[in-house]
C-alpha cells in the first residue's frame, strides 16, 4: 500500500540558471563601462541592416563590438564585418533565442574594458526570446513599418521586455501607409513610457537622433562605472 | 518554440529535489507560469511529458498555475489586476504603468513526492 504523496516546497525560479549568468554579465558589462544594447524583432525587420549602419557610425569615434545570434548561417557576422568592428556569430543550431551562457562563451575571450559599446543582436523571433535576460543595459525592439501598427498587439510580451523601441525602414512608411500614430499608441498600450525612436538604416534619416541618443545612454553607463570604483 | 528547454530544465529541477529528498518518486510537479513568461502553457504541457521520458520522472504530472499579470498603479498606490495585456494600464482609473509587480513567473513552486 502507498501512503499519501509528500508536498515539498521548492520555489525556484526555472531559469534561475539563466538569470545568475546574465547578472555576472551585467556587473561585467557595468565593471568595463561599456553599454550592452540587445536588439529583437521578428525575422526580416532590418536588424541587420541597422545594426551594420550603427557600428559603421560608431566605429570611427569609439569601439565597438557585436554579438550576432543565428540559426544556421554566418551571413550576418560576414555582411557585418565590413563594418570593420570586431563580430562574432553565435550559430544557434535549432534553439530560437540566444540564451546568457551563449553570450558569456561569445565574450570568454575579450576583453570587455577595450570597449564602448557591445551590441547583441537576438535570433529573429518575436516570442522565444522575450524569457531570457542576456545581461544588456538595454533591449531594443525593432518594429518595421512594413510589418504592420498592431504588431505589438500581437506580441505584447516582447515588447514589454524591451526598453526603446526602433521604427524602421522609415523609407517605406508612405509605400505602405505606415499609421505611426496608431504604433506608437499600441506600444505605448504594452508598454507605457517606452521610448520610441524612428529612423531608416537605407536613407538615413533619423539616424543621428538615435546615435546622439546611444551616446547619451553610453556616457551614462560610463559615469555609473565611474561612480562603482 | 523553447517550450522543450524550459520542459527539459523543469524535470532537471524536479530530478535534483527530490535527489534531496532521498530519491523519492516525483508524482506531481506544480509550476507557477505568469501570462508574461513568454511561455505558451499548451505548448510546455506536451513538451512536458517528451522530456519526461525515460527520466525518474517519466509518468509524472506537470500540474500549471497561471498567473495572471499585476501591475502597480502609482496614482491608486496599489496593485491592480490588468484586464488585458494588450492594455498596460489600471482597471480602475486608467493610468499607463509598466510597473509589472506579478505575471512573469516561471516557477517550480512545489513538488508531490511518494513517501
Amino acid at each position: 500500500m502507498s501512503a499519501e504523496p509528500r508536498l515539498v516546497e521548492v520555489r525556484k525560479n526555472v531559469l534561475k540558471q539563466n538569470d545568475v549568468i546574465a547578472r555576472g554579465l551585467r556587473e561585467r558589462f557595468r565593471e568595463a563601462g561599456v553599454l550592452a544594447v540587445s536588439l529583437v524583432s521578428s525575422p526580416g525587420s532590418g536588424k541587420t541592416a541597422f545594426l551594420e549602419k550603427t557600428l559603421t557610425a560608431l566605429h570611427s569615434r569609439y569601439k565597438v563590438a557585436a554579438l550576432v545570434g543565428d540559426l544556421a548561417t554566418e551571413n550576418d557576422a560576414a555582411r557585418l564585418a565590413r563594418s570593420q568592428a570586431p563580430v562574432k556569430q553565435i550559430i544557434t543550431g535549432t534553439v530560437c533565442h540566444l540564451e546568457a551562457a551563449m553570450v558569456q562563451n561569445a565574450l570568454a575571450d575579450w576583453d570587455l574594458g577595450k570597449l564602448d559599446f557591445l551590441f547583441i543582436e537576438n535570433v529573429g523571433n518575436l516570442v522565444c526570446p522575450s524569457s531570457y535576460d542576456l545581461g544588456e543595459d538595454l533591449r531594443f525592439m525593432l518594429l518595421s513599418v512594413t510589418e504592420g501598427e498592431d504588431k505589438p498587439l500581437k506580441y505584447p510580451t516582447i515588447f514589454n521586455s524591451a526598453d526603446v523601441a526602433i521604427i524602421t525602414k522609415l523609407d517605406l512608411a508612405s509605400a505602405v501607409e505606415f499609421d505611426e500614430a496608431a504604433a506608437r499608441r499600441n506600444i505605448q498600450a504594452v508598454r507605457p513610457g517606452m521610448e520610441i525612436l524612428k529612423l531608416s538604416a537605407k536613407t538615413g534619416e533619423g539616424m543621428e537622433e538615435y546615435l546622439e541618443f546611444l551616446e547619451r545612454k553610453r556616457t551614462r553607463a560610463r559615469d555609473a562605472a565611474v561612480a562603482h570604483k | 518554440m523553447h517550450e522543450l528547454s524550459i520542459a527539459m530544465s523543469i524535470v532537471e529541477m524536479a530530478e535534483e529535489e527530490s535527489a534531496r529528498h532521498g530519491g523519492a518518486k516525483v508524482q506531481v510537479v506544480h509550476l507557477r507560469l505568469g501570462r508574461l513568461s513568454g511561455v505558451v502553457k499548451e505548448a510546455l504541457l506536451s513538451s512536458y511529458e517528451m522530456a519526461c521520458e525515460s527520466t525518474p520522472l517519466e509518468g509524472s504530472q506537470l500540474l500549471i498555475e497561471e498567473i495572471p499579470v499585476e501591475v502597480f498603479c502609482p496614482k491608486c498606490e496599489t496593485t491592480r489586476l490588468v484586464t488585458s495585456i494588450q492594455w498596460f494600464a489600471c482597471p480602475e482609473c486608467g493610468t499607463p504603468t509598466a510597473d509589472v509587480v506579478h505575471g512573469k513567473e516561471l516557477e517550480v513552486f512545489a513538488l508531490e513526492i511518494a513517501e
